[in-house]
């Protein structure tokens, strides 16, 4: 492989939108899973729930925007691909994104007594949106396969996901509030875990059986030998988060970030496994990103404007963050 | 059905739907930046009381914006992908800079703006302000700029049935942009004036007498005032910049089926696409003639120029009568407020009641403005180099049926919960008045300028 900008250009943008998707999946991750728990809480603690996220979401839900952007951007041929073949899951995803955004200004603003009406509609718009990213992510693991098969397999991973939303919420929950709900908050994230476990190794394991390709990556020597931290750190987080859902929350809210940080580091290391398993296609076993890229120099303009965008996002997104911190409190405009 | 008809249907929809919110926040975020300096200079509340509420809306606005705004990123992909396979080198970056530079501008630092009032400076929560009112512009600005290459396309060449970028700053900058920029925010502009003058006017009718009512009503009023005058030079000049660059638009939004000298200016017809003539037809001697060419033997182009390849003329036709006919609408009603609100002092009832339900004349002039120039560029996705008909996707025609159908009973629920809002947060403000409490203004004396 020479290392000149087209071959360079697709490589670097393949890592952005990487990049974009991790974020997102972490961002809007915890606070897609606290309107799945919005279930199980109560009156009040919706409230202090929606005040948890409130000034994040837009930005949160904007990196997904940004995923697919660059995707359609970059990678055109793939978009064209991938989201054709996801025709009904990307509807559903985006109803249920439509229903909850807006959900979360409409239930402050409606008279009170319409507000239970919104509430349900924000579980609802949560539950779709998470349930058919895991479809679609079951569906792209097996290589697009929309047979009897690949859909079974795109429910159990759609059930897996949204359970990973829901341990992320509540891990969110923790690092936000304080007194029952804390302790309501490591109860349900204990419950999501185990799902969130299934969901992995039913991933971890479908990849490589579905394509000879991808098993050929993992299980040669000395490969495996380097990519063995990948699962074992995986589960010894795992394991050391399940441990700590029976001692928290502790005196003086030590630790009360870990589970949502621990959360977010299980998250990158099996993103980072399906991207070794992917690279270098992006449309799985059919067209990789050098062939479904755009023309180098208008990736180039883009790049240019991304270097100098990305690291101020970033930047004001930790303000942002830093400026809402601590914990939750009412949410107002004056 | 026919996947092709269908997924136009579902774009067209998608987009109208989506176009109303940015028409919103594009020019509210300015108006509120306007309300916060003002308090920021007078110390007056109720300016701050009038950007508490305004900024809801905005919120709303902007949320609505945000969820159909992500829909649109998809469908390019799910109902459109020969339009990316073909020219994606030069929407692709046009497209990413918006989402870049424009989108997470707004995204980021609207949480400071809306709730960080009490949280952050007076200052930053002031810059906040400008950086969200900044980025809905700027995102105009892309889109925009996206849009007018697509209905002039410059600045590139063709190898293998895709284009190629050969010149940034000609496609940015492509010769109808400047004006389809100004006319959009011209009209972002219009649809805030009268949203907030209409909403003020039913805060008005309620008995509402309160300084913050007052305030917006002004500002509303005044500045649709203003606007209105320049818009309509501003959208003239559109008019002959499409004369030049797209004759078969300016041809079927006259209904004119004929190029020659004297052409009449039509104020009502029913045109006839198989019979290529108008029934029922009103028109001025000359008008058109005049208007376009300042001459009464000017010679205006006409359809049968472009047989096979104009736009369908019925809707063209009709969309741009409507939205000329709401504009001078605006203008009888926004001067007749701005003279009593200017030399009485006062608002008479009737007028009142009528800026009601002018609040929302600028959604409907803007709509019925954008499918004059959206359905006025067909058969072309991109004149001269790509048709709708070979960008539509491989997609069943009976899941776009689906998905068409679940769209359009969504948008028309939130659509009436979006306006059920609207007037049950100005009856609430209507009621409150001067008296709610503004914690964050009246308490805060070290963080705040101390108030009168």
């Amino acid at each position: 492989m020479t290392l000149d900008w087209p071959t360079l250009l697709p490589l670097i943008f393949a890592g952005l939108m990487g990049l974009a998707i991790l974020i997102y999946v972490i961002l809007d991750g915890f606070d897609l899973g606290i309107g799945i728990l919005f279930a199980a809480a109560e009156d009040a603690e919706q409230d202090t729930m929606i005040a948890a996220i409130g000034p994040f979401w837009d930005a949160n839900e904007t990196w997904l925007v940004l995923a697919v952007g660059l995707l359609l951007v970059a990678f055109p041929l793939a978009h064209g691909t991938i989201l054709t073949a996801l025709y009904i899951p990307v509807f559903l995803l985006l109803v249920g994104l439509i229903l909850r955004g807006v959900a979360f200004d409409f239930r402050a603003k409606v008279p009170a007594g319409r507000k239970h009406r919104w509430n349900r509609i924000f579980f609802l718009g949560s539950v779709i949106a998470s349930l058919a990213q895991g479809y679609m992510l079951g569906i792209y693991v097996l290589g697009l396969d929309v047979g009897l098969g690949g859909m079974a397999f795109g429910a159990l991973v759609a059930l897996c996901l949204a359970a990973a939303y829901a341990a992320m919420g509540a891990a969110w929950v923790i690092y936000k509030t304080e007194g029952e709900l804390q302790k309501k908050a490591v109860l349900w994230l204990r419950r999501a875990l185990v799902l969130t476990a299934l969901g992995m190794v039913a991933v971890s394991l479908a990849t490589p059986l579905a394509s000879p390709r991808i098993f050929d990556k993992w299980f040669v020597w000395p490969a495996m030998l380097y990519l063995s931290p990948l699962p074992i750190l995986s589960a010894v987080l795992f394991a050391w988060l399940w441990r700590q859902t029976f001692h928290l929350p502790k005196a003086d809210d030590r630790h009360s970030l870990t589970p949502f940080l621990t959360l977010a580091a299980i998250f990158t290391l099996g993103f980072a496994g399906l991207a070794w398993s992917f690279y270098p296609f992006v449309v799985p076993d059919r067209l990789t990103i050098w062939q479904a890229a755009s023309a180098p120099e208008s990736l180039a303009i883009i790049l240019a404007g991304t270097v100098v965008v990305l690291p101020i996002i970033i930047f004001y997104s930790f303000y942002a963050y830093r400026v809402f911190g601590g914990k939750a409190t009412d949410l107002t405009y004056d | 059905m026919d996947p092709l008809i269908l997924s136009r249907i579902q774009f067209g929809a998608n987009i109208s739907f989506h176009i109303l919110f940015p028409a919103i926040t594009i020019a509210l975020g300015w108006m509120l930046l306007f309300f916060k300096l003002r308090y920021n200079a007078t110390g007056d509340t109720a300016w701050m009381r009038a950007y508490f509420t305004w900024v809801k809306v905005f919120a709303l606005s902007f949320a609505m914006g945000v969820v159909s705004g992500v829909t649109m990123s998809f469908q390019f992909g799910t109902n459109w992908p020969g339009y990316m396979e073909t020219v994606g080198n030069i929407a692709g970056p046009l497209l990413a800079y918006e989402i870049l530079t424009a989108f997470f501008l707004e995204a980021a630092f609207l949480g400071i703006m809306l709730f960080g009032f009490r949280r952050v400076s007076n200052r930053i929560h002031t810059l906040a302000t400008v950086l969200v009112a900044g980025g809905t512009t700027l995102s105009a600005f892309w889109i925009i700029a996206l849009n007018s290459w697509m209905q002039t396309p410059v600045g590139f060449e063709m190898r293998d049935g895709v284009a190629h970028a050969t010149d940034w700053w000609a496609i940015v900058f492509n010769p109808s942009m400047p004006y389809r920029l100004v006319h959009m925010l011209l009209a972002s502009g219009l649809t805030v004036s009268f949203l907030i003058a209409g909403l003020s006017a039913l805060r008005y009718l309620y008995g509402d007498r309160s300084e913050s009512m007052w305030k917006a009503l002004r500002t509303g009023v005044f500045t649709a005032a203003i606007l209105i005058p320049i818009q309509i030079f501003a959208g003239d000049q559109h008019g002959l910049n499409t004369l030049e660059h797209q004759p078969q638009k300016i041809a079927a939004m006259e209904a004119n089926w004929n190029t020659g000298p004297n052409v009449p200016l039509v104020l009502f017809a029913l045109p006839d696409e198989a019979a290529r003539e108008n029934k029922f037809e009103l028109a001025i001697p000359d008008g058109a003639s005049l208007i376009l060419r300042h001459s009464a033997s000017g010679v205006v182009p006409g359809l049968n120029d472009y047989a096979g390849n104009h736009p369908p003329v019925f809707p063209v036709f009709w969309a741009f009568r409507i939205m000329v006919g709401t504009g001078v609408l605006m203008l009888v009603v926004s001067w007749s407020a701005a003279f009593f609100l200017k030399r009485r002092h006062s608002l008479p009832r009737p007028l009142a009641l009528v800026m009601v339900p002018m609040a929302l004349s600028g959604w409907l002039a803007t709509l019925a403005g954008w499918y004059t120039t959206e359905i006025g560029r067909q058969p072309w996705l991109v004149t001269g180099v790509l048709k709708t008909v070979d960008a539509v996707g491989p997609v069943a025609g009976s899941q776009v049926a689906l998905s068409l159908a679940v769209y359009l009973i969504l948008y028309a629920l939130l659509l009436i919960a979006y306006l059920g809002v609207l007037v049950y947060l100005a009856l609430k403000a209507a009621k409150d008045g001067d008296t709610s409490p503004l914690p964050g203004v009246l308490d805060a004396p070290l963080s705040q300028p101390a108030a009168k």
